[in-house]
């Protein structure tokens, strides 16, 4: 991408989303939200998120594979289980890196 | 009654418990910024400009992929969607201030004081509506420097940390603690494992449209097996 394009790029992005954030604030006293995108709206999080997690997950070199040759793909379990029971940032990123480095420097 | 300043406080005493999460996920952004060939500017306008860690690594893979402006900035905005239902949710409490107020209090809007701020005006009685913007702001801002300043972090260590450490991969494992609170009940999980499903499928798709197209389908998935109705979703 070229330089120009990738600041428009940034700068796009950025104005695009204070206009989701100010959306509704702004418009709130002549716009009701009607209520299907109110309902639409509760599941982005679990779909976007989901959606970023499992390709990293489960095609790191743009194919998808599921052997236990995915060494991302075990080292992610491992630390999905963290993420489940702790919901700690800090705590996933160290297991799940440590537990990558690991089964790399056994391969 | 609580001064502005006391409910300013209170707003950053909110939001402290959770700046230890927030502090590696922004070094992650700087790092990553900075991996994917942004210039030290560059990557710290994006993490100022945008404030939303998520859809900023959401970008930064894309432009590693080679992806285009649009389509870019279309996955960005469908990572972002959720600040619109912040946005209709705290739209009520902001109606008595001017758009001196309401632009930049809209810029400040992240998960965090979304989350502590709505849990005040909706159930901190009579005493959690007073100066309730000083309080958003006091979260807002503390946040925002917390964002800042662990992106700069970042941005520096990505000039000296040796490649070869996959350190890609941690992009993924602050995503999985962001999806574990969004797995309410059986329709979130319908949601979350329909948009990783058809995300993967469509990973091949012309024009790096697979997670747009993951998180629309997830989203249909979700309302769709949503066992209530628009009639009943009140009671």
């Amino acid at each position: 991408m070229s330089e120009t394009a990738l600041w428009l790029t940034i700068l796009g992005a950025g104005f695009g989303t204070w206009l989701l954030r100010l959306s509704f604030i702004e418009t709130w006293q002549w716009l009701s939200v009607p209520p299907r995108l109110d309902r639409a709206l509760r599941y982005v999080p679990a779909a976007v998120m989901a959606a970023l997690v499992v390709p990293a997950l489960v095609r790191p070199e743009s194919v998808v594979d599921l052997s236990p040759d995915n060494l991302r793909l075990l080292a992610g379990i491992v630390a999905a289980l963290v993420a489940w029971l702790t919901r700690n940032v800090l705590l996933t990123l160290a297991v799940g890196m440590g537990v990558l480095w690991a089964l790399q420097g056994l391969g | 009654m609580a001064t502005r300043r006391e409910v300013f406080g209170a707003g950053i005493t909110s939001v402290l418990p959770m700046l230890p999460g927030i502090a590696p996920f922004g070094v992650i952004a700087g790092l990553t910024a900075i991996g994917t060939g942004l210039s030290t500017t560059q990557a710290m306008v994006t993490s100022g400009l945008i404030f939303a860690g998520a859809s900023q690594l959401a970008m930064l893979q894309l432009i590693a992929d080679g992806a285009i402006p649009a389509v870019i900035l279309l996955t960005v905005m469908t990572v972002n969607l959720r600040f619109a239902m912040y946005s209709a949710s705290l739209a009520p409490h902001f109606q008595h201030l001017g758009r001196g107020w309401r632009f930049p209090l809209a810029y400040l809007l992240v998960d965090q004081n979304y989350a502590t701020s709505i849990q005040r005006f909706l159930h901190g009685g009579p005493d959690g509506r007073v100066h309730g913007h000083w309080f958003y702001l006091g979260g807002g801002v503390t946040l925002w420097l917390t964002w800042q300043t662990s992106t700069a972090v970042g941005v520096f260590m990505g000039a000296n940390v040796p490649s070869g450490l996959s350190l890609d991969f941690a992009i993924p494992l602050v995503f999985m603690v962001l999806l574990v609170p969004a797995l309410r009940d059986r329709a979130h999980v319908i949601a979350a494992v329909t948009g990783g499903l058809v995300a993967t499928l469509a990973a091949d798709m012309p024009l790096h449209l697979g997670i747009v197209a993951g998180a629309l389908s997830g989203i249909a998935a979700g309302m769709m097996s949503d066992p209530r109705t628009d009639q009943d979703r009140d009671s």
